[in-house]
């Protein structure tokens, strides 16, 4: 069991997500950067949907009730084991007792933490993920126990690490492709989209990042219809809506482009003022 | 019988979204449900998921599309394909909505500007049988056609921060219940004590794409008996079998 002495700015349990049920109204959820979470249960040898704990730039500090072996991938919040610097992407022996705690944040918007065998939090619609609406709880809260596998982890020297890809923190370049709406911009609004930079404004999360730099619109509504994490729609007034992964399933703004998986993987790293820019491909 | 000229797009790495005209009625929501029950008894069942609004379908796949034109030419095949006999059973749900001035937040003003009693109001919104075109927006919430146009209304040019669960209320000529709280424009005349969202059950929602809803309305003190029935979890909501 893992025990939650603080629960840190806004941390959540995650898998890859809810599927089968958006039919219902049901959000996909899961974690907003899969290529980190996905590090982080394979550098374990953990199945990659195991559930993680997606920590947002201020981490928490937990408390390990037994022996296990954990991996922090994702953002770099300078991480602590006992007070002591521990590397990221690594696999890590903790034993009872450890504590976990994280310091500034260095890069990135989210860390992903995995532990050997995955959290065994309650499962809802197939899925671990805590989603408002679904879960018993939508957050951490202090004083929370986290179940894990608490036994049978083999605590032999694991060496496992990997290098990232540094770009995935670095570069402000997300792949789209057109959305279903996007043939109805004018060529002008269409080259404004691809080719100016914009800024992630103070509106976002897990649903949506809303950016700051408007786009002149002329388009009507259309009548409601699907919508999916990663599409990007356009109000009345302009404002340009990246839907992330607890967006709603139905949505009636028309939808410009749609951001490739790993486009989302890199814009969910990125916090308020952070700039971006679209790239179509072909 | 499938007379619609259907429009597919690629959208996103894994997803092909179909599309009717841009209209909403019944005679497209029937066709789209055939469409989704046609992939039900079809081979690609398993590989597939597909979602409904009101005049489109989207089929996402379990992995990335490769060849899109062969993934079309497939979906084409598929929708031309004879209709099978499909048993799908729909239903009338009756749905009790507490229209007391409680719970009514904005039905005096909605009176006031249409220019109609609220008695009347509340009866003809109970008396109209409500289609359920498809779930989005929230868990649980059903998007219905079918409001009669003397009590369509326009939403309020400001959301309330938070409308109540069970609220029922009319937006433009859509009305609707909110399955959870949640921020919201529409306007409340009404709450029903119904869950439209339990996740204790499979599935989670009663109603379907394809089936009715009616109100009919109760008092506060049977608000209260049915609230405490509903989380008790002996409610038993009535219900009809109608024809598809």
């Amino acid at each position: 069991m893992v025990k939650v002495i603080n629960a840190g700015f806004y941390s959540t349990i995650q898998d890859l997500g809810r599927f089968g049920f958006q039919k219902y109204g049901v959000p996909v959820s899961g974690t907003m950067d899969n290529y980190s979470a996905r590090i982080a249960n394979a550098l374990l040898g953990n199945k990659e949907n195991e559930a993680v704990l997606e920590i947002t730039m201020s981490g928490p500090i937990l408390k390990f009730c037994s022996d296990t072996a954990i991996c922090i991938a994702g953002a770099d919040f300078s991480p602590k084991l006992n007070n002591n610097p521990i590397m990221l992407n690594h696999a890590i022996c903790v034993k009872e007792n450890d504590v976990l705690s994280f310091g500034n944040p260095k890069y990135g918007f989210r860390c992903y933490l995995a532990v050997s065998g995955g959290f065994q939090t309650e499962i809802i619609m197939n899925s671990r993920s805590m989603y408002k609406e679904v879960s018993t709880g939508f957050t951490l809260v202090e004083n929370d126990e986290l179940s894990i596998l608490e036994h049978s982890v083999s605590i032999e020297k694991k060496n496992a690490s990997i290098r990232i890809d540094s770009n995935h923190f670095a570069t402000k370049k997300l792949e789209v492709f057109k959305g279903p709406e996007f043939d109805l911009l004018t060529k002008n609004q269409q080259q404004q989209l691809l080719s100016e930079e914009f800024r992630v404004s103070k509106d976002n999360n897990r649903m949506a990042y809303q950016l700051a730099e408007t786009l002149k619109n002329t388009l009507k509504p259309i009548i409601t219809s699907l919508v999916l994490p990663g599409t990007v729609q356009l109000t009345p007034s302009g404002k340009l809506m990246v839907l992330m992964r607890d967006c709603q399933t139905t949505g009636g703004y028309p939808r410009v482009l749609q951001l490739s998986e790993s486009a989302i993987n890199i814009l969910a790293q990125k916090f308020t003022g952070n700039t971006i820019h679209f790239k179509m491909i072909d | 019988m499938s007379n619609f000229k259907l429009t597919y797009k690629q959208f996103g790495e894994r997803s092909i979204l179909v599309e009717w005209p841009s209209k909403i009625d019944e005679k497209t929501l029937k066709d789209i449900i055939l469409f989704k029950e046609k992939f039900e008894n079809s081979t690609l069942k398993e590989l597939i998921e597909v979602k409904l609004a009101y005049n489109s379908m989207l089929v996402s796949y379990h992995t990335a599309i490769d060849n899109i034109y062969d993934k079309i030419l497939e979906l084409k095949s598929i929708y031309s394909s004879k209709n099978k006999v499909i048993n799908s059973i729909y239903k009338l749900w009756k749905i009790p909505v507490c229209y007391d001035a409680k719970f009514a937040l904005d039905l005096g003003d909605i009176s006031i500007k249409k220019g109609i009693s609220k008695q009347d109001i509340i009866a003809i919104h109970s008396k109209a049988i409500y289609t359920v075109f498809f779930i989005g927006f929230l868990p649980g919430f059903l998007y219905l056609g079918g409001l009669n146009e003397a009590i369509n209304f326009p939403r309020k040019p400001t959301p309330r921060m938070q409308i109540e669960k069970g609220a029922v209320a009319i937006a433009g000529n859509q009305t609707g219940v909110y399955p959870c709280k949640s921020p919201g424009g529409w306007n409340i005349i009404g709450n029903s004590p119904i869950n439209f969202f339990d996740i204790a059950k499979n599935p989670p929602c009663f109603a379907k794409p394809g089936d009715k809803i009616q109100f009919y309305p109760i008092t506060k003190k049977k608000h209260s008996d049915i609230t405490t029935l509903v989380d008790a979890g002996v409610f038993q909501l009535e219900s009809e079998v109608i024809r598809g």
